[in-house]
């Protein structure tokens, strides 16, 4: 698990809310430190936007404790929020107001937003703020929130699925504004199911499921918690290689998986038996993503 | 029309509930009133007296439509009046939500992609509200009959609220087309139906011919059991269909999503000023305002403008406004007339007091609020800008309609400068127990968030108080409930300060109970 060495800007531990018999977090746990992009990991439904909406006063937790940026995501919701910016992964405009004016109006709101780097980002977005809100698409709407996010002159910025509406091309931008922002020493929660980009992107991950944290850390070492896979063809047939799961062995093709701290063995035990050709590969975020979602069915919580 | 009988089961599907309560309900209206009038008026002379006093006092007149005779079904054709409005409205709302609504949505796009044709949209919704008018209509028929009405009057009665429902359907069909978004089409399609219901209104008032403009005056002025003038019925076909024409052309012809007037492009920057909570409330609200305050103005300038008329009329039977004069307490016919026209004005300034602060729940769950609360403005500071606009805009409205109405009623009797500040009094009045709804409406939102358009509940049991009340002897404690019940009758009346003061401590009160449940809530989307 992770050391706390610095100062945290986002500290919840054992979080609980539950709306009528739906338990939406259970207890969950989440620590960001200052000046890092956090991934937030989990399926539809495991509790991503209650726990923002929590951590952005919008919903009381039923019990638990939050801190962000050192203060009480609910009492000093007002002054805190001069310091952070949201994008909602579902986002609505006025119908009436143009992208440009929704971009300085929500920018205004939070204490002021840059004009050079809105104007760039609005070029980098391929942006047009004229246009009323009814008249964007998903992606679109995105972008002006994202616009409205990253002009703005804060410490944090808090993202709910920020491209679930963005084009490949349009994905692309997204992860060098993110890391112009990581240059810039500001913090991320990047809430997100799109594992290339938490992977492009993210210093640390938390994966959530059913409300509950179960694996927090950086990529190394939840990399380390897993398994490599690996595919050897050998000179001479072996019977069996301890250590290691899901062994297949085909002739003298065999195929396993080993835990990381085992692969040394494993080797050793391969190269006795003459090595012909061998291919390995780390495991995949989505394998580590995988291993803990297909564990076993949901059993509650949902998305709100 | 392919695909048209589809969609009018996708239509019965959706509408399963509300569908069948407006066609009962507004169905059965018609017998109670029938059966009512036979209760309190037995014999004939109680009903050559209510004929000669209350059913052609104009201010009924005006409200509900002029009267033809004095038996028991002139009395209750008369009181039907009421219901063309509703009857046109409620079309009105379910053609735009089966058309507009849909496009917004988005559903519109899925179900074109189906093999349906062009057509079949339109013609599904239309389909269903004229056979849910026509059956309306024959429950009306067939409840009237009941109570020993003869029938051919009884049919004439429901075949013009049918039509009545068609026009309306019809109108609905066309602003659905020309407006991009439904809100803006249901706006339109409520000002047609407003401009209408003013029309009849100031014409019946008036005993003018005027009132044939307008589609809601038709089905009084077909004379149902006092001389049955049944090419009326022919005349709400052919208007319909006349409406609906151009409705299909342009449906036919233009995109999915568009309107036949195109949205404009914004500006790239916002202006200064947008940069508080207020600010954005000001961008949300002023069409609304702007609209309702015309509309005020011009019911204002209207009825002021008739009041002389029908004073005029009364004076002629000088019977009559000795009894009014004596059961008023002193008070002149056209005060009377003027009070009831601020009293209704006042229900009408409630609606838009509810409307306005339901504004607040919309920007909830449209998943607009949440973006505004994540940035440094509190809850209360969001709130209260939407309140300003929730409290002070019946207020303009209501001082736009005294203004307008003492306007030219001070000019009809050369008497401006005396009646003016009178007739602007006797609409101001009314203010608190306007406010008492807004106040309603911020306490739901605060502490029943999902629950906050009952506010309308609310407002239609002070609107069955007001109309109904008197007429069923209801108890006054039961009137009582009502905040309107407890306005000063102006002009003419007295004033007392208690009942206003209590009134404005009873909306402060659910304001402040209101805005301390929401600022300790969860914010909620569904």
């Amino acid at each position: 698990m992770y050391v706390r060495n610095m100062e945290n800007a986002i500290t919840v531990s054992g979080l609980h809310k539950s709306f009528g018999r739906t338990h939406a977090l259970n207890g969950l746990d989440l620590q960001v430190a200052v000046g890092e992009v956090h991934g937030f990991l989990g399926p539809n439904g495991a509790g991503k936007s209650t726990t923002i909406r929590v951590l952005l006063g919008l919903l009381k937790a039923d019990s638990g404790t939050a801190t962000l940026l050192g203060g009480d995501p609910w009492k000093d919701a007002t002054t805190l929020h001069r310091r952070l910016a949201y994008v909602p992964g579902d986002v609505t405009l006025w119908p009436g107001l143009s992208g440009g004016e929704v971009i300085d109006l929500l920018g205004r709101l939070r204490g002021g937003l840059d004009p050079q780097r809105r104007k760039d980002l609005l070029e980098r977005f391929d942006l047009d703020p004229r246009k009323k809100g009814r008249t964007y698409s998903k992606g679109n709407r995105q972008k002006v929130a994202l616009v409205a996010a990253l002009a703005s002159d804060v410490e944090l910025l808090i993202l709910d699925e920020p491209t679930s509406g963005l084009d490949p091309l349009m994905e692309g931008v997204f992860r060098e504004c993110i890391e112009d922002e990581k240059r810039r020493g500001r913090t991320v929660l990047l809430s997100s199911h799109i594992l290339a980009e938490v992977e492009a992107l993210c210093d640390r991950v938390s994966i959530i499921r059913n409300g509950q944290t179960v694996e927090s850390g950086t990529l190394e070492q939840l990399r380390h918690l897993t398994r490599t896979s690996i595919v050897a063809e050998l000179a001479t047939p072996i019977g069996t290689i301890p250590g290691v799961h899901n062994l297949a062995i085909d002739g003298a093709k065999v195929r396993f998986e080993v835990d990381t701290e085992k692969i040394d063995d494993a080797l050793k035990h391969l190269s006795h038996a003459g090595v012909r050709s061998l291919v390995s590969h780390p495991p995949t975020i989505e394998e580590l993503f995988m291993r803990h979602y297909q564990a076993e069915p949901d059993q509650t919580g949902a998305e709100r | 029309m392919t695909g048209a009988w589809n969609l009018v089961r996708l239509i019965l599907r959706r509408d399963r509930i509300l569908l069948p309560i407006w066609v009962l309900l507004l169905g059965a209206l018609p017998g109670t009133y029938a059966t009512s009038f036979f209760e309190l008026l037995p014999d004939d002379a109680a009903r050559a007296t209510f004929a000669a006093t209350t059913a052609s006092n104009p201010s009924v007149e005006a409200m509900l439509g002029p009267i033809y005779g004095s038996s028991i079904g002139a009395f209750t054709a008369q009181r039907v009046g009421f219901l063309y409005a509703i009857v046109g409205l409620v079309n009105l709302l379910t053609v735009i939500r089966h058309t507009r609504t849909e496009e917004d949505a988005g559903r519109r796009e899925l179900v074109a992609a189906t093999a349906i044709s062009r057509h079949a949209p339109l013609t599904a919704v239309l389909a269903v509200t004229f056979a849910a008018n026509l059956l309306l209509g024959l429950i009306a028929a067939a409840g009237l009959s009941k109570t020993g009405l003869p029938s051919s009057g009884s049919l004439l009665i429901g075949l013009t609220l049918a039509g009545t429902g068609w026009v309306f359907a019809a109108i609905g069909a066309l602003v659905a087309q020309l407006t991009e978004g439904a809100g803006a089409a249901r706006g339109l399609g409520i000002a047609v139906l407003g401009a209408a219901f003013l029309v009849k209104a100031a014409g019946d008032g008036a005993a003018s011919s005027v009132s044939w403009a307008s589609p809601l005056a038709w089905g009084q002025h077909s004379r149902p059991y006092e001389g049955d003038q049944w090419w009326v019925a022919a005349l709400f076909v052919i208007v319909a269909a006349v409406i609906a024409v151009p409705a299909y052309r342009m449906a036919a012809s233009r995109d999915v999503g568009a309107g036949m007037v195109p949205a404009r492009l914004g500006p790239a920057e916002a202006a200064p000023r947008l940069s508080t909570p207020l600010a954005l409330a000001w961008r949300l609200h002023r069409g609304l305002l702007a609209g309702w305050t015309a509309g005020f103005a011009l019911a204002g300038l209207l009825f002021g403008g008739a009041a002389k008329a029908a004073s005029d009329v009364l004076s002629s039977n000088k019977e009559m406004a000795d009894l009014l004069a004596k059961l008023s307490g002193g008070s002149s016919v056209t005060d009377l007339y003027l009070a009831e026209i601020m009293g209704v004005s006042a229900i009408v300034a409630a609606a838009y007091g509810i409307q306005a602060a339901l504004r607040m729940r919309a920007e909830e769950t449209g998943l607009r609020m949440e973006p505004v609360l994540a940035t440094s403005v509190g809850r209360i500071k969001w709130a209260a800008a939407h309140l300003v606009f929730a409290v002070l805009g019946p207020a303009v409205a209501l001082a736009a309609t005294g203004l307008a109405s003492g306007l030219t009623y001070g000019l009809a009797v050369h008497d401006l400068s005396g009646q003016l500040p009178r007739v602007l009094g006797a609409a101001v009045v009314q203010l608190p127990a306007v406010l008492v709804l807004t106040g309603i409406t911020v306490a739901l939102f605060g502490l029943a968030p999902k629950l906050t358009s009952a506010a309308w509940g609310a407002l239609a049991v002070c609107l069955f108080l007001g109309q109904l009340g008197a007429l069923l002897q209801l108890s006054q404690g039961a009137l009582d409930i009502s905040p309107f019940t407890h306005v000063p009758k102006l002009p003419g009346g007295t004033v007392t300060a208690t009942p206003l003061i209590t009134l404005t401590a009873v909306a402060a009160a659910f304001l402040v109970v209101g805005l301390y449940a929401f600022r300790r809530r969860d914010v909620t989307t569904g």
